[in-house]
């Protein structure tokens, strides 16, 4: 038996979505090694949203508390997570596959000098062992792995793991750490355009490619974004970012961003193989486009033939009127 | 300036993957194998750092099989001064395991700079920059798209979920490089035929066991044949109800 450590995130103090994704893939594991889930954030004091953490399968939430930890601070963050998992002999630590858990996962596994499997789409228990599964080259393939150091490390990918709510309520304590001064430090965090939605990790993605002919008409896909009322992003492909039409951040495919959200519409993008590398895992797809015999018909699961500056507008419209 | 700039060979981005026949690896008959795309940016970023210092040497260190050695003579030909590979049939599965071989060539080096691309977009582990840095016990920031230094301080920028962390750090330090952190030169006909003649060492890598231990690599779970709904605008209410009522996505 042994138990798994949930690493979330917060951001201004309150917890990010993706951390209920953290603790529904804990549960998981936690479940398999017949132990249970200790939710860890990190903040510079009380995180909201921590209450409702139970219903997603945490049995203890623990603040650890640092002045320094309102933003994250890297080295501050690894030794605060080490030293909990070491102190009480987790069999796993699951972290989000996100910008911070990125960064801070490989640092973790390094210090406790253990394997990290990062970006999972699955996690198992086998045979007492962690198991997990995760896309390589772009999601081409996949590679299922067994971790046989102790504890498994393992980031999961945003979007995947569907919180499951449970009628359970966790108890919380809060602790203050010590965490040294860290040489690294985030001195600010330049937000995006107000309410601008990741791509990884927005529930709905529509991206646009060279079918737009132009930067500016990327302005329709942004309405129909706005159209679905704050759950879409904007996305683009490698030639329009190659481009500079659009921004690096906003790239889906192998050399950008790999995304499964439970919508992706593409517009305008013929399909290059390393494009649907990066998309394939959407949950639904919908292409639009002009040709045909585009390779994108042949993964999406509803295709509109057509002149997208039409078909676009009127989806919009359509949209609107849903939410209305 | 003194650089390092940690590289990989991987296979091409147009690559179809195609499982081996130990059903856990890369078939690799017919596949082009490149430099690392993110390693393009560390490769390009270390050039212009050296540039600019108007000194200094920049080394690219691979760990891979005997071919590597022409994914370095890329990154010579790009400007890099020498090359050094460990060479191993195969990279670790384990990241880890990595990290402490070129930890362990990295550590005497009175690096400045010790740069990687954030991730290589084969096994997409995007780990082994950070390891490295926590090995060496070197301050670290990852996946930056834009880099200011200043004597022995500097600020980065990483893109963070709907937004961007500036970040300060001393050197020397670890970084990894994201896409838009610079635009990557072509070798010139030149830096070709002077790369064959740069320093490559090659040295035998060692690894310990390492706590990954591949079960299986399988294809991706196909996708249900997709249908085309119609065409045009008219189309759209159609689209609508599919996705409202068999998708349930609206």
């Amino acid at each position: 038996m042994s138990n798994v450590l949930a690493v979330l995130e917060q951001r201004d103090g309150t917890l990010r979505k993706v951390s209920h994704e953290v603790v529904t893939g804990a549960r998981r594991l936690a479940d398999g090694l017949g132990g249970t889930v200790e939710a860890l954030v990190l903040g510079a004091g009380a995180v909201r949203g921590t209450d409702a953490l139970g219903s997603f399968g945490a049995d203890t939430v623990v603040t650890a508390t640092n002045p320094a930890f309102a933003r994250y601070a890297p080295e501050g963050f690894t030794q605060a997570v080490a030293e909990r998992a070491k102190a009480s002999g987790f069999g796993a630590v699951v972290f989000a596959a996100s910008a911070t858990g990125k960064d801070l996962a490989p640092r973790v596994a390094a210090t406790l000098g253990v394997a990290l499997a990062a970006d999972a789409t699955d996690v198992a228990v086998e045979g007492g062992k962690v198991v997990v599964t995760r896309p390589i080259y772009a999601g081409k393939a996949l590679l299922k792995v067994k971790l046989t150091t102790q504890p498994a490390v393992v980031s999961l990918r945003p979007n995947v793991f569907t919180p499951v709510e449970r009628p359970k309520a966790g108890a919380a304590q809060a602790v203050s750490v010590d965490a040294p001064a860290g040489r690294v430090t985030v001195k600010e965090i330049k937000a995006a355009e107000a309410g601008a939605l990741d791509v990884a990790e927005a529930p709905i993605v529509i991206s646009g490619g060279r079918g737009l002919k132009e930067p500016a008409n990327f302005k329709l896909l942004e309405e129909l974004a706005r159209a679905f009322g704050g759950k879409a992003a904007v996305g683009a492909s490698r030639a329009v970012v190659d481009a500079g039409w659009r921004p690096h951040a906003d790239q889906v495919g192998q050399t950008g961003k790999t995304v499964s959200p439970s919508l992706y519409i593409a517009v305008g993008i013929s399909g290059a193989i390393q494009h649907l590398a990066g998309m394939r895992t959407s949950k639904t797809i919908v292409a639009i486009n002009k040709d045909k015999d585009a390779p994108i018909f042949k993964v999406a699961d509803y295709g509109i033939v057509g002149d997208l500056f039409e078909i676009v507008p009127k989806l919009a419209e359509e949209i609107r009127k849903l939410h209305g | 300036m003194k650089i390092a700039v940690c590289i990989k060979r991987v296979a091409d981005s147009e690559t179809r993957v195609k499982i081996g026949p130990d059903g856990k690896s890369l078939d690799e008959a017919g596949v082009k194998f490149v430099l690392n795309p993110y390693d393009e940016f560390a490769v390009e970023e270390a050039l212009r750092r050296k540039e600019a210092a108007g000194a200094g040497e920049i080394a690219v260190i691979a760990l891979g099989p005997a071919a590597a050695q022409e994914t370095i003579r890329t990154a010579l030909a790009m400007g890099a001064d020498r090359g050094v590979l460990l060479q191993a049939d195969r990279v670790p599965a384990d990241g880890l395991e990595t990290a402490k071989a070129l930890a362990a060539e990295l550590k005497a080096g009175g690096w400045d700079l010790i740069l990687f691309g954030k991730m290589a977009i084969d096994d997409y582990n995007h780990q082994v920059g950070p390891m490295v840095a926590e090995l060496l016990g070197l301050p670290c920031v990852t996946s930056i798209g834009h880099l200011e230094l200043a004597g022995r301080k500097g600020v980065a920028e990483r893109e963070v979920e709907g937004g961007l962390e500036v970040v300060e750090f001393p050197l020397p330090v670890v970084l990894t490089a994201d896409k838009g952190l610079n635009e990557p030169r072509y070798p010139a006909l030149k830096g070709i035929m002077a790369a064959k003649k740069k320093p490559l060492e090659v040295k035998a890598a060692t690894f310990g066991p390492g706590g990954v231990e591949v079960l299986a690599m399988l294809p991706p779970p196909a996708r249900q044949e997709g249908r085309i709904v119609g065409e045009g605008a008219a189309a759209v209410p159609e689209l609508i109800r599919l996705l409202r009522e068999e998708a349930k996505v609206l």
